[in-house]
């Protein structure tokens, strides 16, 4: 399948760049980010809050099947312009990630596609790179107690 | 067998495959990985004098015993590291572009 999400991370930088092209008109990316109901549905968590508006705040909470909440996000939107931008702040909550600057900019390319160019820009260079990270560490680790679960069964 | 061993080659077998992700987790003794496994423990030492050979694992001496350990900076050049990255957020744009073509035809 074609590679449709790019990411643009340079060597020692504390920022980072996710360009992506939808087969959706304009509109339609945009409501993606600024429904609650909607954000839920892709994003796979909870939205307690989502107030799409300049100074607005929103709040993230994903539980697992026994109710313990594992991940938790909140931030502020400083800028929030209809079908073109989106300026806001992202904080995972009881992680020393930090707050990270995110800057949204939707385009249209024609009527029936768009593109979304996403600005992250993190506290420090080693954040940046860590939070790169993490899905692969993560990858690593489920694949090994995938690992461990057909020795297990093995033995 | 063919003297050229690259990282490539190395990670080709399931086996040896299985071997760095044991020893990701924890570095171990040839004894310890082989007992994870049902092949010939001279099997097994083949594998891990290749996986040493290309660098990928590395040898410790501790006491009398010879832990491996994977060597992360070889393994860097193995699994792009932001590639995860991206394919998590390629999954979720996916999402999010499935559920708004849905809401489109509604």
């Amino acid at each position: 399948m074609e590679r449709k999400t790019k990411i643009n991370a340079e060597d020692g930088k504390q920022d980072l760049v996710i360009i992506r092209e939808f087969d959706l008109p304009l509109e339609l990316l945009f409501k993606a980010y600024a429904e609650p109901e909607i954000v839920e549905q892709w994003m796979g968590t909870k939205v307690l809050k989502l107030e799409s508006k300049k100074h607005g705040s929103y709040q993230f909470e994903t539980t697992d099947t026994k109710g313990n909440v594992v991940f938790k996000a909140n931030g502020v939107i400083h800028e929030f312009s209809p079908n073109r931008k989106i300026i806001r702040t992202f904080e995972m909550e009881n992680t020393p990630f930090g707050v990270q600057l995110e800057v949204y900019e939707f385009e249209q390319l024609t009527d029936d596609t768009s593109k979304l160019n996403m600005h992250v820009i993190y506290e420090s260079v080693a954040q940046r790179d860590q939070l790169l990270q993490l899905p692969f560490a993560q990858g690593i680790n489920m694949a090994h107690n995938r690992l461990q679960e057909i020795l297990n069964t093995l033995k | 067998m063919n003297l050229r061993r690259d990282v490539f080659q190395a990670i080709a077998d399931p086996t040896r495959r299985a071997i760095l992700l044991l020893v990701a987790a924890q570095s171990m003794t040839a004894g310890a990985i082989a007992a994870n496994f049902d092949t010939a423990r001279p099997t097994v030492s083949k594998h891990l004098q290749i996986l040493t050979a290309c660098e990928l694992l590395k040898q410790e001496q501790n006491g009398r015993e010879i832990h491996y350990h994977i060597n992360a900076k070889k393994m860097k050049q193995v699994a792009d590291f932001i590639e995860p990255f991206r394919k998590m957020w390629e999954d979720r744009f996916n999402k999010l572009e499935t559920i708004m073509k849905k809401y489109k035809s509604e």
